[in-house]
């Protein structure tokens, strides 16, 4: 964790990479001229993937020997976690009088939570009758750090068919096509509704500033600077607060509740800093927990929100809902290398559809800048890794140079930093200058591909749950391209507020239970299942393992 | 890796020693804290973590986010994960910006003494007071642009002596200039109406009912629009 003693330090970095630097500033100009190198082919791409990207590392997985996904194989971080045995069973909580009682109760603090409840409100459900509950603040989540876009194919040389091609391409044809169409065809539509919100887009005159993505084939992502998923974020929630929609923070849920004719009533939430639980009967529930970036699965850094821990996940699969592509997991190609101290925070996609490109350490270009992620990713191990031609930082990881100064050379001078403002900033906080040194990137664990089965109305199997967002699974098969998570929050937040007034306005939960927790863990012990862990894990414990070794629980 | 040097920081006035080089965040979790409030994104876009420190020695406050600052020899600090600030409740379309909308609503605004206390407590750097004093004349544009970066930390309003919810009030000025003023653009209407009639079910429908190998072909031949920029 700490940062090793690195010597001499000139303008953020430490002397000895000064000399790579230097190459890279010799061959700029040339490949300036030159362009960066070409697109891979279908071949190509497989082969690169399947020899450098970690999910192509069979040893990193095992099937799941338990529930309605058994035989599916996933990361052992992912089997780890769904295999382990509930923190609470059923005779742990009184359900007889429920602390709150609802129609509708959105689990989630983050994008996907905060549409469906504005979208629940507007098609008739009451504030009163609308309950949102979230493990941090209300915006503490991944959708708020989103940086470089949102895509949506409204400019005349694009259609949603070409959006839909795109996405199908770029997830290895692995998606439900009926939530892509959901996905392309709605996205218009979204933008339309944060202009009525009064979200500020990046616009010339008069249009949209649309730039290319990783696989894309348009230019399709809006962008408002390199802050597109806070302002996004932040007039969405200013809304919901408009509105006067509940929401309790710091009151994870920790299950579901379903009630004898199956269908989900409700959950029980765990507030953190009094320690009880609370209880919440409700008709329709909306799963909108976000992914598992906190898993850091095969030991990656992540950029993810401190509480990404999957939760949602574990509550739905243990209701009986499928999990699909969980084998699979987004390495964001351009994670901070160095400085150690950001290690592994998101540097946005956006510096290379701005023109940065990757470059290796003697100052040569290797990669097209703008493959689908999983590629680009695994382009640049194997750079570091197969063709040793990486950098290594002073805590000894590799990395190779996101060659920023490229974008004012293309754009002219203050591009960078009036489109880049939240990039610009984060290195300038550790003494490096972007435009005017590369920065030192890695890949890093970034989003969850997969997730819960639903339907292109946001429906999980279980009636009366409803899901969207990351936590959902289908819609980007086995690879998410730049832009469309943004996308999906929007689109699929929107149809899981919808359908879910529309099932709580025509059926009430009945009498709600917590028996399918224990049949889990009975199914747990009958598979021989024997380990301490529990899930949900709702917080990543990062304390000195000195400091744990010595507690005491005295207070308790 | 050469040996950990070690730093002596002060939370909430008692003694650690940390690595150096590190963040703030990590230094608390370091030394045995582990978060419930104070800590969201972990990227310096979501504002829970502000924290107040002074170094040894230094009279003065200064003010950060725990994620993104680093540990300095002698820093003592706390964190103020809450602002409690209450904000104006509206409907945006019924909001008329030719008035001193921000005033009505905001009326502390005009109690800024023009001390430039929420400026020096910006962890982004934002030109806070300028914008205070833009949003008193009404000059939504101008409060926007100086504006964007906030993340709603809350540090400005935690320090104002006029008692002023600085980020409230951007954050509505930003979406009354964004329907009044960044008008929508004509593409999108246009693209809507076609949506609305079906203009694209055909060419959709055609892809999704397609065989694989005709889908890989069709995605391989696509021809990708010349790079740069589309405005």
């Amino acid at each position: 964790m700490s940062q090793a003693d690195v010597g001499q330090v000139r303008d953020g970095y430490p002397e000895y990479m000064r000399e790579s630097i230097a190459k890279v500033e010799a061959t700029r100009a040339q490949r300036l001229k030159d362009g960066s190198p070409k697109a891979m082919t279908a071949e190509q791409r497989e082969h690169v993937l399947q020899e450098w990207h970690p999910d192509y590392k069979a040893d990193k997985k095992r099937a799941l020997r338990v529930g309605p996904s058994k035989g599916d194989r996933m990361p052992h971080e992912v089997v780890d976690l769904l295999e382990a045995y509930p923190s609470i069973a059923a005779s742990d909580i009184d359900l007889s009088s429920p602390d709150f009682e609802v129609q509708v109760l959105i689990l989630g603090g983050g994008g996907a939570a905060s549409v469906a409840a504005l979208f629940a409100h507007e098609e008739g459900i009451p504030t009163e009758d609308l309950l949102m509950v979230s493990k941090l603040r209300h915006g503490d989540c991944n959708s708020v750090m989103a940086q470089g876009g949102i895509q949506a194919a409204d400019r005349a040389p694009d259609s949603p068919a070409i959006h839909y091609l795109d996405v199908l391409g770029g997830g290895h044809y692995t998606n439900n096509p009926e939530l892509v169409k959901a996905l392309v065809n709605d996205g218009p539509l979204v933008i339309d509704w944060h202009e009525k919100l009064g979200a500020l887009y990046d616009k010339v005159d008069g249009k949209y500033l649309e730039a290319h993505g990783g696989g894309t084939s348009r230019m399709r992502m809006h962008s408002a600077k390199d802050y597109t998923g806070l302002e996004l974020m932040r007039v969405i929630r200013d809304e919901v607060r408009n509105v006067g929609i509940t929401v309790i923070e710091f009151a994870p849920a920790v299950e579901l509740l379903l009630d004898e004719a199956g269908h989900c009533a409700g959950a029980v939430l765990f507030n953190l800093e009094t320690e009880e639980y609370v209880t919440v009967k409700a008709s329709a529930t909306v799963l909108a927990t976000g992914g598992f970036g906190r898993l850091h699965i095969q030991g990656f850094p992540t950029t993810n929100h401190y509480g990404a821990t999957a939760d949602g996940l574990v509550m739905a699969y243990r209701a009986g809902v499928r999990v699909l592509d969980m084998d699979s997991v987004q390495y964001h190609p351009t994670g901070v290398a160095y400085p150690a101290a950001i290690l592994g925070q998101l540097a946005t996609e956006k510096l290379r559809n701005q023109g940065a490109e990757p470059v290796n350490i003697d100052g040569e270009s290797f990669v097209f800048p703008l493959e689908p992620r999983d590629v680009e990713a695994a382009a640049i191990i194997r750079e570091c890794y197969g063709n040793d031609k990486g950098v290594t930082t002073p805590s000894g990881i590799r990395g190779v140079w996101l060659d920023t100064p490229m974008i004012d050379a293309i754009h002219g001078p203050g591009t960078l930093k009036s489109r880049l403002a939240a990039m610009w900033m984060m290195w300038h906080r550790h003494g490096i200058d972007i435009t005017k040194d590369p920065a030192l990137v890695f890949p890093t664990l970034h989003y969850q591909n997969g997730g819960v089965e639903i339907d292109a109305d946001a429906r999980t199997t279980v009636p009366g749950l409803f899901a969207g967002g990351e936590v959902a699974g289908g819609v980007h098969g086995k690879n998410r391209l730049m832009g469309n998570s943004l996308l999906d929050y929007n689109v699929f937040g929107r149809r899981a507020g919808i359908s879910a007034a529309s099932w709580a306005r025509a059926n009430r939960a009945q009498t709600p239970s917590l028996k399918h927790v224990d049949a889990f863990a009975a199914e747990l012990r009958s598979a021989g299942i024997k380990t301490e862990r529990k899930a949900p894990m709702i917080l990543p414990d990062y304390r000195r393992e000195a400091v744990l070794e010595r507690q005491l629980k005295i207070l308790t | 890796m050469s040996e950990e040097k070690l730093t002596q920081i002060y939370i909430m006035g008692k003694a650690y020693d940390v690595p150096a080089g590190i963040t703030i965040m990590d230094a608390m979790e370091y030394a045995g804290y582990r978060f419930i409030r104070g800590a969201g994104c972990r990227s310096g876009f979501c504002g829970a973590c502000g924290t107040v420190y002074r170094k040894d020695e230094d009279y003065r406050l200064e003010f950060a986010l725990a994620c993104q600052e680093m540990v300095e020899e002698g820093m003592h600090l706390t964190q103020l994960p809450f602002t409690p600030a209450p904000r104006s409740k509206y409907v945006l379309s019924e909001l008329n910006a030719q008035e001193n909308v921000l005033l009505q609503h905001y009326p502390a605004i005009a109690r800024c003494v023009s001390c430039n206390t929420c400026t020096k407590a910006c962890p982004q750097d934002i030109e806070v007071m300028d914008y205070v004093q833009a949003a008193l004349r009404g000059d939504l544009q101008k409060v926007a642009e100086l504006s964007f970066d906030c993340i709603q930390c809350g540090l400005c309003s935690m320090r104002c002596p006029a008692d002023i919810k600085h980020y409230h009030v951007a954050q509505m000025a930003r979406r009354l200039y964004s329907v009044t003023a960044s008008p929508k653009p004509e593409h999108l209407t246009t693209r809507m109406q076609q949506l609305e009639e079906g203009t694209f079910d055909a060419e959709l429908n055609e892809l999704m009912t397609m065989r694989l190998d005709d889908l890989k072909q069709r995605y391989a031949e696509r021809v990708v629009e010349k790079k740069g920029e589309a405005s």
